[in-house]
């Protein structure tokens, strides 16, 4: 580990902003994505009656 | 479901590649690979956070901003992975006028222009400390972006016209003419002297990264590999269940998933 609290670690040495909003926009699109696809399943496999 | 098509009809040998071509044995297939490829995902993204976010050094010279390298740099190579395979099987799907090829190529447009979308928000939050500014029109950065209107373009033509072949045909050529954009970026931190720098990790050469940073980024790589995949094979399979939604096969995938569920 090469941060010495925890504090540290989410400062990112002055880069949070960047580092952050990089980290945070990618998981959001993809966890966006993600739930895309689960509402799509869902409504294909309850939402037809076969 | 019936999976015996897939086992009992072909030689232990050698595989038929065409028996893929149907949108059943493609569905039974991928359905079996896709959990894996999320599994994946989640399991060397999650590695490739802790070693990138804890234990990789600080770089000298850009401090800790350089992290964002590991999802800049995976998601940059996915969108042209990515647009290239979409090119692909636009191309297959003319030649051969298969269905399943069209239905793969535009379920790799989202996730494609997705990826694109990431590589420049993540190179515009990297760009605005280590070069001063968010966006330059530099020659990387506008084909990428390029790039970006290419899938959008794409995405478009597909919904814009009514009936599906025609649809297919002519966005399939939109995606085609494109692909000529993808060798561009690739090489254009080379033809022109640009702000962007060149390849860190190329295949001749051996990288000059440290070692825990390689190891971030090429775990990080994997995850995105792993995502596409998950990604793409399950909105291709949603396709298939909608637009073969008369089909025995369809029928019987979700009289057995309402029955399990």
């Amino acid at each position: 580990m090469i941060w010495g609290s925890f504090s540290e670690f989410i400062s990112m040495r002055g880069y949070a902003l960047y580092v952050w909003g990089s980290f945070g926009m990618t998981a959001l699109l993809m966890a966006w994505e993600v739930l895309q696809l689960r509402k799509k399943k869902r409504e294909l496999h309850l939402g037809r009656d076969v | 479901m019936d999976n015996s098509h897939l086992s009992s009809s072909q030689p232990t040998k050698k595989i038929n590649w065409f028996a893929f071509s149907a949108p059943s044995r493609f569905y039974a297939l991928t359905q079996k690979v896709i959990p894996l490829c999320w599994f994946m995902a989640l399991s060397f993204g999650i590695a490739g956070l802790v070693i990138g976010l804890l234990y990789a050094p600080t770089d000298a010279t850009q401090g800790d901003s350089y992290r964002i390298i590991f999802i800049h740099v995976p998601s940059a190579w996915m969108s042209m992975v990515l647009y290239t395979a979409m090119a692909f099987w636009a191309a297959i799907g003319l030649i051969f006028n298969a269905r399943l090829a069209y239905r793969l190529s535009i379920s790799i447009a989202p996730t494609g222009a997705l990826m694109t979308f990431i590589a420049l928000w993540t190179g515009a939050l990297w760009g605005k400390p280590t070069w001063g500014t968010w966006w330059v029109w530099d020659a990387r950065l506008t084909t990428e972006l390029i790039l970006l209107f290419l899938y959008i373009g794409y995405i478009s033509l597909y919904q814009a016209i009514d009936d599906e072949r025609k649809a297919a045909k002519a966005a399939s050529l939109l995606a085609i003419i494109g692909v000529v954009n993808v060798p561009i970026i690739y090489f254009s931190v080379k033809w022109w002297n640009t702000l962007h720098q060149g390849a860190t990790i190329t295949m001749t050469k051996a990288p000059s990264m440290e070692s825990s940073m390689l190891l971030a980024l090429l775990l990080m790589t994997v995850a995105f590999w792993a995502y596409a995949f998950a990604a793409v094979f399950t909105r291709t399979n949603q396709t298939s269940l909608i637009e073969d939604h008369h089909a025995d096969w369809v029928k019987t995938v979700l009289t057995s998933s309402k029955a399990s569920s």
